[in-house]
């Protein structure tokens, strides 16, 4: 585990106050796992490792130029493809502590949950950040702001399922008290 | 309350009498399953979250067949881990080279998932086995960990939308031809989320080899899960062979459907993707001016022995073009010497192609096939995202077996009829 993405970090979602605030990496339509972690590198599978090829086929100096605290950002349909839970480790290895997008293919949002790797829908804030902007996220709210155009947006609230999950610390947590309990 | 065929199969695992979309549920799992790739992950999470045992060593598969043969060090240490853990804790399923196919075709044909069942698989193309009348869906590592420890999942349960193809097929058409063209049709994201249920009398029509292929490229459409209600094709394949008591189920007469579509199966001609979606279709004969450097027959989608014959119907007595590598990857071991009996080897070899191992191999970009920059080819797999069987800048055409075939022998992408083939009577 990454030291910059603790895994504890969704758990502040539902009433903690957990504030990220990093620099926006755009991305398109149905960016694939494949896209995110290329299947010739699942040989591996610590963050580390996987962290050194993130995105590499989309920009093969994506993973020198990103940040620890760098946020995603993109249209519909992010982590379609593969069920290869390497695509969260990778993000969370890069030190990325959030993925904003129009919407999720539903092993990636699941596997997301899984395993404590924020992420938002939110169409209009994915409309309203370029490249590069600053943005803060507070995820006990899911306000989003552009600190670089000033704009404000709102991200579709968790179900409340996913809370509870999150409130566990994820799903093995999460099942283990419910086999004890 | 009319229910759907995956909304009854989730109540039934929920233990409730019945469930609506949008329900968040915990269901039973009939079976789970791993491998190479994700099964590693899940055994590393299952230690970290300190379970010591499974909840049932019958009910799981770990199936190392994506990078097997081992093709490194990395991966031989994959499939130790997966070896050491399946012996400590007495997993049945654990099946290494010489007895290992391509997971989605070995678990049906061992009588391992069948009609009624609730499967989860820590691989996108778990859905599958919605051919059998199951509900079958892909979920991550971490899902797998839970299921192997609890034998339990969480599930939103799905609205279902529905595929109805009337009539007959045309000559060559299969299944894997209707599920490009409703991929097509819908998008990669069309079904995101969603139940896609196919029906109607041309499914009814339909081989079980055909139905895996189209239920097998249900998450291309974004799709939970691909379902094919039991009929006598089912039971047939089935009896004997599955080694539970099969639930048979069907959606009632009412049941709620979030859309339909409904097409003329006769309408739908042999269909290609293009690179770099699923859903970039194209009718097969538009695109005879596409040159090509390899062709794949097998994967999870094709490599069943119905594929293999059709891909012998178009290559007897033809030479794969010299410019051509043709790559024939029966799925499992028990497809491998049904194809050699029937003397499918001999039509591929003295064709110049080559049969390989069963693997996953190629489809991914993991080995035995992999694309040069700039090469192009055509495989009967069911993705073509960019750099998927290898260089970025290499592209794969999915196709069905004869058309795969077809192209190997043309040199560029083609069907049987613009080779000549005379189709068997």
């Amino acid at each position: 585990m990454s030291a910059s993405a603790p895994n504890n970090e969704l758990g502040a979602v539902p009433g903690g106050s957990a504030v990220i605030t990093g620099h926006a990496w755009t991305f398109g339509r149905d960016v694939d796992t494949d896209l995110i972690i290329a299947a010739r590198y699942l040989n591996m599978k610590t963050a580390e490792e996987l962290a050194a090829h993130l995105m590499e086929d989309a920009d093969p100096e994506f993973p020198q130029k990103v940040r620890p605290g760098d946020i995603l950002v993109a249209d519909e349909n992010f982590g379609c493809g593969s069920s290869r839970e390497h695509a969260p480790m990778a993000i969370k290895g890069a030190g990325i502590p959030l993925v904003i997008a129009k919407s999720f293919a539903r092993i990636f949002y699941r596997n997301a949950f899984n395993t404590g790797l924020p992420i938002l829908v939110a169409p209009e804030a994915v409309d309203g950040i370029d490249e590069g902007d600053e943005v803060e996220v507070d995820l006990s709210t899911g306000c989003i702001r552009n600190l670089t155009s000033g704009k404000e947006f709102e991200a579709e609230p968790l179900p409340s399922f996913m809370q509870e999950l999150v409130s566990a610390g994820g799903l093995l947590p999460f099942l283990k008290g419910r086999v004890q309990g | 309350m009319a229910m759907t065929i995956t909304e009854k199969i989730l109540a039934r695992a929920a233990g409730r009498d019945t469930v609506e979309p949008g329900d968040l549920i915990m269901a039973r799992v009939d079976f789970c399953l791993g491998n190479d790739i994700t099964a590693p992950v899940a055994i590393d999470e299952f230690e970290k979250a300190g379970f010591d045992t499974v909840f049932d060593p019958e009910r799981i598969a770990l199936i190392p067949d994506h990078f097997t043969p081992n093709k490194d060090i990395k991966t031989a240490q994959l499939v130790k881990q997966m070896r050491e853990f399946s012996a400590r804790h007495g997993i049945t399923h654990f099946y290494d080279v010489g007895r290992v196919g391509v997971e989605h075709a070995l678990l049906p044909e061992m009588g391992l998932v069948g009609p009624g069942d609730v499967v989860i698989g820590a691989d996108s193309h778990t859905c599958t086995y919605g051919a059998l009348g199951a509900f079958a869906t892909g979920v991550g590592s971490t899902d797998l960990a839970g299921a192997m420890a609890t034998g339990q999942v969480w599930f939103r349960v799905p609205e279902s939308v529905k595929f109805v193809f009337d009539g007959e097929l045309s000559p060559w058409v299969t299944g894997k031809d209707l599920i490009l063209y409703t991929i097509g049709n819908i998008g990669v994201d069309g079904a995101l989320y969603l139940a896609m249920e196919f029906t109607g009398s041309a499914i009814s029509g339909l081989s079980m080899d055909s139905r895996f292929s189209m239920a097998n490229m249900a998450i291309e459409a974004g799709g939970k899960n691909g379902i094919i209600a039991a009929d006598a094709t089912t039971r047939a394949y089935v009896e004997g062979r599955f080694r539970r008591e099969p639930v048979y189920v069907e959606s009632d007469q009412g049941a709620g459907y979030a859309w339909e579509r409904r097409w003329s199966a006769a309408d739908i001609p042999l269909m290609v993707a293009k690179p770099h979606l699923p859903s970039n279709t194209q009718p097969a004969d538009e695109l005879t001016g596409t040159g090509i450097d390899q062709v794949i027959i097998g994967s999870c989608t094709n490599g069943r022995i119905e594929d293999l014959r059709m891909a012998a119907e178009v290559l007897r007595g033809q030479k794969v073009h010299k410019d051509v590598r043709c790559i024939v990857i029966p799925a499992t071991q028990a497809i491998w010497k049904q194809a050699m009996d029937e003397g499918l080897f001999d039509v591929f070899l003295e064709a110049e192609a080559v049969v390989s191992a069963p693997t996953c191999g190629p489809c991914l970009g993991g080995h035995m096939g992999i694309l040069a920059e700039g090469e192009v080819a055509v495989a009967t797999t069911n993705r073509n995202f960019v750099g998927r069987m290898g260089h970025p800048a290499s592209e794969v055409y999915l196709a069905g077996p004869y058309v795969a075939a077809a192209s190997a022998v043309a040199g560029h992408v083609a069907t049987p009829e613009q080779i000549g083939t005379r189709r068997a009577v």
